[in-house]
C-alpha cells in the first residue's frame, strides 16, 4: 500500500532532469562550503531549502497541466494584488519596497509572478488558441506590462527582468509574427534613450560601470573589477577547492548569493565552467524536449518559457560576474544560496516533469 | 472538420518546434559567448588577473630595525631604545582633522604642545602614513582608546621603539639627537641609494655621532610578506626576512669624566675637549649649554623650539666643534716651538719686557704695567709675557708663523667623527687675499703679525682644534685624527670593528725643542700662571692659560643691557696635558666672558687631570658664580 503510494509520487519525476539538476546542486553545495566557510550556518540552512524545493518540485510534479491551467487566473490575480499591496504598504528593505509584512512572515509577491505570468499568459494563450489574433498579442503585451512596471518600481531590475522575459518567452512561442516581434525591436531599440531616463541613479551607474569598471574602482566598480579578477586568476585548472584568495579574503561580495559563480570560477577554473555550462545546457536541452513535445498549447508554452526563464537566470548570473552586462540580482540558478529562487525554480522543474509525465493524456 | 483541426494542431506543433529551436539556437549562442568571455578571461587574460590577485592579497609591510645602541668606554649608554605606545592619525584617512582631535581630547590627554606639535609634523612630514598626536600612552588610555576605538576612524595605537637619551642634556652635543624624517633627510637617503632600507623608518639622525653614523645605527630593515584581506587585516604572514638591528656604539668618551667636566661648567657657556695623544681617542667633549635630546625624538614642540633657537646662550650651538675664538695665550707654546724650530731664538736667549713694545708707531702693550724685566724662552711661557712674543712674531713673520703652526692642525678640519666641523682661521697672506675684495684690504700689514703672535688679530680655532694641537704637541708631534668612537658592535655576530688609531702625520721636530716648551709648560702649572689652580697636584702635568679678546656683539644677537656687559667681557682658555712624561690625556678649555684664564678655565683642566688621572671627582664646582675673577 505504502510502497504503491510511493511508486505514484515517483511516477512523474524525470530521472534524466533530477540528474542533472543533482548534478548542479552538488557542485552548488560544494561551491557554497568554500563561499560561506565565514558563516557555517549558510549550508545547514541552504540544506533545508534544498529540502523544502525539492518537497515543492514533488509537488508541483503531480499537479497535472490541465489543473495547474485552472490555477492560472487566480495566481496572476491574486500575485497582482499582492504587488499593488507592496507598492502601497510594503517594508522598505535596502532601499526597495520588495517585501510584504503578513504578520507571520513577510514574503516578496514578484516571486510569485515569476511563475504567475507565464502561467497566466500560457492560459490565455491556450484559451485563444483557436481564434489567436493581432489583438491578443496586445492583451498579453498588458498583461506583462503591469506587474513588470510595478516590479521595476519597487525597485528590483532583476526580477522585472525575469518576469517580462517568461512573459516574452510565452508570447514568442505562441507564434508571434517575426514582422512584429523585428518592429518591436527596432521600436526598443529607439526608445532605449527613454528608458534610458526611466532608470534609477543606481541602475545606469550599473550600466555605466560595466562599460568602465576602473571609473569607480572602489565603489560601484568594485563587484565587477574584483569578481573578474576572481574568474581571471582562476585559469584553466582553478586555484582548487577552499583555495580561492579573491573568495576566501572577501574581496568578493555577496559571495555566496549573487556572485558564488566567481567564487566557483576562481577555485575551479575553465574546466569547472565548461562543466558548469554544460549542466545548464544539459537541463535546458532537456527541458525544451520536454516543451516541444508537450501535448496542449498550454503546457507546451508554460514548459518552454519555463526553460528558456532558467537560461535568463543563468545567463545574466554568469555574464554578469564574468562582467560582460549589468550588475543586477540575479542569482545563479540552484547553486546561489537562498530559499526563495530555489523554490521557485524547483517549481518550474516540477512542472517540467508533470508536462513530460502527461504528454499523452490528450491522445488517450 | 475533424481532419482540418487536426492539420492545423500539426501546424501549430511545427510551427512551435521552429520556434523551440530558434529559442535552443540563441542559448547555444549566448553559452558560446559565456564561454568566449571565460577563455577570454581565465586563458588568455590569465597572467594579468593572476598578478591582480596576488596584488589584492600580498602586502610587504616593512620591520623597522632596532637602532644601535651609543655607550661610552665603560659600557654606560648614552641611548637606548624603548617601546612605548603612540596614538597616530592617519591625515589621509580623516577627514576633519581637528575635529577628531578634538574628540580624541576627550578621552585621552592631548595637551596643546601635543597639538602644536602635530601641527608641525603635519607640514614637515609630508606623505607619511601616520603621525604620531600623543607617545607614550599610558596602559588605562591605551584600554580607553580601545573601547572608543570605532568612533575613531584612521586613529590607531602603534607599538614603537623610542629613543631615549638616559642622561638628557649630558654629552648631548656628543650624541646629537635624532628626529623624524623631513624632505631634507629624504633627499639624503635618495641620494644614498637607501629608500628601500628606510621604508617604516620614521627618525633619523640629525646631528652629532647620531647622525655621523646614521648609517651605522639603523641596521637593515626586513620584511614580512602578509596576506591581506579586502579590508586590509593582516590574514597570515607568508614570508618574513627578520631585520637586522643597527650596530652599537661603544665611545672613546668617558660619561664620568664628562659629567664631572659639565658639572664644573655649572651654568657658564663654554667648550671642553679632552682626547688621549697617543690614539686621538676623545674622552670629553663638552659644549655648554646643553639641550635635552630627547625633546626632538617625537618632534619637538614649538615652544621649546623656539626657546632652543632664540636663547642668548645658543644652547643648539656646538661651540666645541664649530664655535671659533681666538686662542689668546694658549697660542704661546707654539710660537716659541716654532721660533726654537727656525732658529729664531735659543730658549735661553733673553729680551727686556719694557711693557710694551712699538712697532709703526703703535704701542702694543704688555699685560703687566712696568713689563716683566728679562725674560727668556721658559719665563716667557710661565709668565705669559706679551712683548717676547711680539718680538718673536715680527722677527718670525706671518708667513713662517702660519707654515709652522699651520702644522698643528690649526685653521682645518681635523677630521673629527662629527659632521659640521668649523674651520676657524690661520691668518696669513694668502688667506687675506682671499678673504677680502678690496686690493688696500687684501694686502698684509706687518703690525698684524703682532697680534697674531699672542694669539689674538684674525687668529679664529675651534676648540677642538685647541684640543688636538695640544694632544699633538704632547704626542710629541705625532697627530691622530680625533674620534668618538671606539668601536663599532655589530649586536648579532658580537663582531667588533675598531677604529683604528689613526696617525694623520709626525710633524718633523727636534726632540729637545719640544722638550723645552713641555719644560716651560710644566712651569706654568708648577710657578706660574697656573700654579695656583694646580697647586698640589699629585701629578705632573704641562699647561697654558689664555684669554681671547671679545670683539664685538656678533649681528643678529639681541640687546639686552645687563647681559651686554658680561658678553663683551674675554673668553677664558687653559691647554693642558699629563703626566708630563707619557702623556695619557690633552685637553683645551674655554669659558666664555668669563675673563682670566687662570681662574675661570685652569680649575676645569684641574678637575678633568684629577678625575682621569687618579679617580678623584671634585667636591665642589670649580668657581661657585659666574664671573669669578676679573683681570687678564
Amino acid at each position: 500500500m505504502f510502497e504503491r503510494a510511493l511508486h505514484r509520487i515517483a511516477a512523474p519525476i524525470d530521472g534524466t532532469l533530477l540528474a542533472i539538476v543533482g548534478g548542479v546542486i552538488l557542485l552548488g553545495l560544494i561551491t557554497l562550503f568554500s563561499a560561506s566557510y565565514e558563516n557555517p550556518g549558510r549550508l545547514s540552512a541552504q540544506f533545508a531549502n534544498l529540502g523544502l524545493a525539492f518537497i515543492v518540485m514533488l509537488v508541483a510534479s503531480q499537479i497535472p497541466p490541465q489543473t495547474l491551467m485552472r490555477f492560472a487566473p487566480p495566481a496572476y490575480l491574486v500575485g497582482l494584488l499582492l504587488l499593488i499591496a507592496v507598492a502601497l504598504f510594503g517594508d522598505v528593505r535596502n532601499g526597495a519596497r520588495r517585501w510584504l509584512n503578513l504578520g507571520v512572515t513577510s514574503i516578496q509577491p514578484s516571486e510569485i509572478m515569476k511563475i504567475a505570468m507565464p502561467l497566466m499568459l500560457a492560459w490565455y494563450f491556450h484559451k485563444r488558441e483557436a481564434v489567436l489574433r493581432m489583438h491578443d498579442y496586445a492583451i498579453a503585451a498588458l498583461l506583462l506590462a503591469v506587474p513588470t512596471l510595478l516590479i521595476a518600481r519597487q525597485p528590483d531590475l532583476g526580477t522585472a527582468l525575469l518576469v517580462a522575459a517568461a512573459g516574452c518567452y510565452v508570447i514568442f512561442l505562441a507564434g508571434l509574427s517575426w514582422k512584429v516581434i523585428i518592429g518591436l525591436g527596432a521600436s526598443a531599440l529607439a526608445s532605449l534613450p527613454f528608458l534610458w531616463g526611466m532608470l534609477h541613479d543606481y541602475q545606469r551607474k550599473r550600466i555605466l560601470t560595466l562599460l568602465d569598471p576602473g571609473e569607480d574602482p572602489l565603489g560601484a566598480g568594485y563587484h565587477i573589477i574584483q569578481s573578474t579578477i576572481a574568474v581571471g586568476s582562476g585559469g584553466f585548472t582553478g586555484k582548487g577547492w577552499l583555495n580561492g584568495t579573491q573568495t576566501h579574503l572577501e574581496f568578493i561580495p555577496e559571495r555566496s548569493t549573487d556572485f558564488i559563480f566567481a567564487v566557483y570560477s576562481e577555485e575551479f577554473g575553465l574546466i569547472g565552467n565548461m562543466l558548469l555550462l554544460t549542466l545548464y545546457l544539459a537541463l535546458i536541452a532537456r527541458g525544451l524536449v520536454i516543451a516541444a513535445n508537450a501535448p496542449t498549447f498550454f503546457s507546451r508554452l508554460l514548459a518552454g518559457a519555463i526553460v528558456l526563464t532558467f537560461f535568463t537566470y543563468a545567463f545574466v548570473n554568469m555574464g554578469m560576474v564574468s562582467g560582460i552586462l549589468p550588475v543586477v540580482g540575479v542569482p545563479l540558478p540552484l547553486v546561489s544560496y537562498g530559499g526563495t529562487a530555489l523554490v521557485t525554480l524547483s517549481f518550474g522543474i516540477g512542472v517540467l516533469m508533470s508536462v513530460q509525465s502527461n504528454r499523452k493524456l490528450v491522445q488517450t | 472538420m475533424k481532419f482540418a483541426e487536426f492539420r492545423n494542431t500539426e501546424r501549430d506543433l511545427y510551427l512551435f518546434q521552429v520556434r523551440i529551436g530558434i529559442a535552443g539556437a540563441a542559448v547555444m549562442v549566448a553559452f558560446a559567448l559565456l564561454f568566449a568571455r571565460f577563455i577570454y578571461l581565465q586563458v588568455i587574460q590569465h597572467d594579468y588577473y593572476h598578478t591582480k590577485a596576488e596584488d589584492n592579497r600580498i602586502s610587504i609591510v616593512p620591520i623597522t630595525p632596532n637602532r644601535g645602541n651609543i655607550v661610552d668606554r665603560n659600557g654606560v649608554v648614552l641611548a637606548r631604545n624603548y617601546s612605548a605606545y603612540t596614538l597616530e592619525i592617519a591625515p589621509g584617512k580623516v577627514a576633519d582633522i581637528e575635529k577628531t582631535i578634538n574628540e580624541l581630547a576627550t578621552i585621552i590627554d592631548v595637551r596643546p604642545s601635543d597639538r602644536n606639535r602635530f601641527k608641525r609634523l603635519l607640514i614637515e612630514a609630508k606623505g607619511a602614513e601616520t603621525l604620531p598626536i600623543r607617545a607614550r600612552l599610558s596602559d588605562e588610555e591605551v584600554a580607553r582608546f580601545a573601547a572608543n576605538r570605532y568612533r575613531f576612524p584612521g586613529v590607531d595605537i602603534r607599538a614603537r621603539l623610542f629613543r631615549q637619551y638616559p642622561f638628557g642634556e649630558l654629552a648631548s652635543h656628543a650624541m646629537g639627537y635624532i628626529g623624524r624624517i623631513n624632505d631634507r633627510d629624504l633627499t639624503w637617503i635618495e641620494e644614498q641609494d637607501l629608500e628601500s632600507n628606510y621604508k617604516g623608518t620614521d627618525h633619523i639622525g640629525k646631528t652629532g655621532l647620531e647622525q655621523k653614523y646614521e648609517r651605522e645605527l639603523h641596521g637593515t630593515t626586513g620584511y614580512e610578506q602578509v596576506e591581506v584581506d579586502a579590508a586590509g587585516r593582516g590574514v597570515r604572514t607568508l614570508s618574513r626576512t627578520a631585520p637586522t638591528a643597527g650596530n652599537n656604539l661603544v665611545l672613546t668618551l668617558d660619561l664620568t669624566l664628562q659629567e664631572v667636566v659639565e658639572t664644573a661648567f655649572g651654568n657658564r657657556r663654554g667648550a671642553l675637549v679632552a682626547i688621549e695623544p697617543s690614539t686621538g681617542g676623545v674622552l670629553a667633549f663638552v659644549s655648554k649649554p646643553g639641550f635635552d635630546p630627547n625633546l626632538f625624538v617625537d618632534g619637538i614642540d614649538p615652544v621649546s623650539w623656539d626657546e632652543l633657537n632664540t636663547s642668548l646662550d645658543r644652547p643648539l650651538n656646538n661651540r666645541a666643534l664649530t664655535g671659533v675664538y681666538p686662542p689668546g695665550s694658549t697660542f704661546k707654546p707654539y710660537m716659541a716651538l716654532a721660533a726654537l724650530e727656525t732658529g729664531k731664538r735659543t730658549p735661553s736667549q733673553a729680551i727686556f719686557d719694557p711693557g710694551h713694545f712699538d712697532f709703526g708707531g703703535r704701542r702694543f702693550r704688555d699685560d703687566k704695567v712696568g713689563g716683566h724685566g728679562m725674560v727668556d724662552m721658559y719665563k716667557s711661557i710661565v709668565v705669559s709675557c706679551d712683548t717676547y712674543y711680539y718680538t718673536l712674531a715680527n722677527d718670525l713673520g706671518i708667513e713662517s708663523i702660519s707654515r709652522f703652526i699651520g702644522q698643528f692642525g690649526f685653521g682645518a678640519r681635523t677630521g673629527i667623527d662629527m659632521e659640521g666641523e668649523g674651520i676657524g682661521v690661520l691668518p696669513s697672506i694668502e688667506w687675506k687675499t682671499r678673504r677680502f675684495r678690496r686690493p688696500d684690504q687684501q694686502k698684509w700689514y706687518a703690525g698684524e703679525t703682532i697680534s697674531v703672535g699672542i694669539g689674538q688679530g684674525y687668529n679664529a680655532y675651534t676648540p677642538l682644534q685647541l684640543a688636538v694641537a695640544m694632544a699633538t704637541l704632547a704626542n710629541n708631534g705625532v697627530m691622530f685624527k680625533p674620534h668618538l668612537v671606539k668601536y663599532i658592535e655589530n649586536v648579532n655576530t658580537g663582531e667588533r670593528r675598531f677604529v683604528e688609531p689613526q696617525p694623520l702625520k709626525t710633524i718633523p721636530m727636534k726632540q729637545e725643542n719640544i722638550d723645552v716648551i713641555k719644560r716651560a709648560m710644566a712651569g706654568v702649572n708648577t710657578e706660574g700662571t697656573g700654579a695656583r689652580a694646580f697647586a698640589k697636584a699629585e701629578y705632573t702635568s704641562g699647561g697654558k692659560t689664555g684669554t681671547s679678546q671679545v670683539i664685538a656683539i656678533k649681528a643678529g644677537e639681541k640687546y639686552n643691557e645687563s647681559r651686554t656687559a658680561e658678553r663683551h667681557r674675554d673668553h677664558a682658555l687653559f691647554i693642558a696635558f699629563a703626566p708630563l712624561e707619557a702623556p695619557k690625556i690633552a685637553l683645551a678649555v674655554l669659558v666664555e666672558n668669563a675673563g682670566f684664564g687662570a681662574t675661570a678655565a685652569a680649575p676645569i683642566a684641574r678637575m678633568v687631570l684629577d678625575y682621569y688621572l687618579l679617580g678623584k671627582k671634585p667636591v665642589k664646582p670649580a668657581a661657585a658664580d659666574e664671573a669669578a675673577s676679573d683681570g687678564g
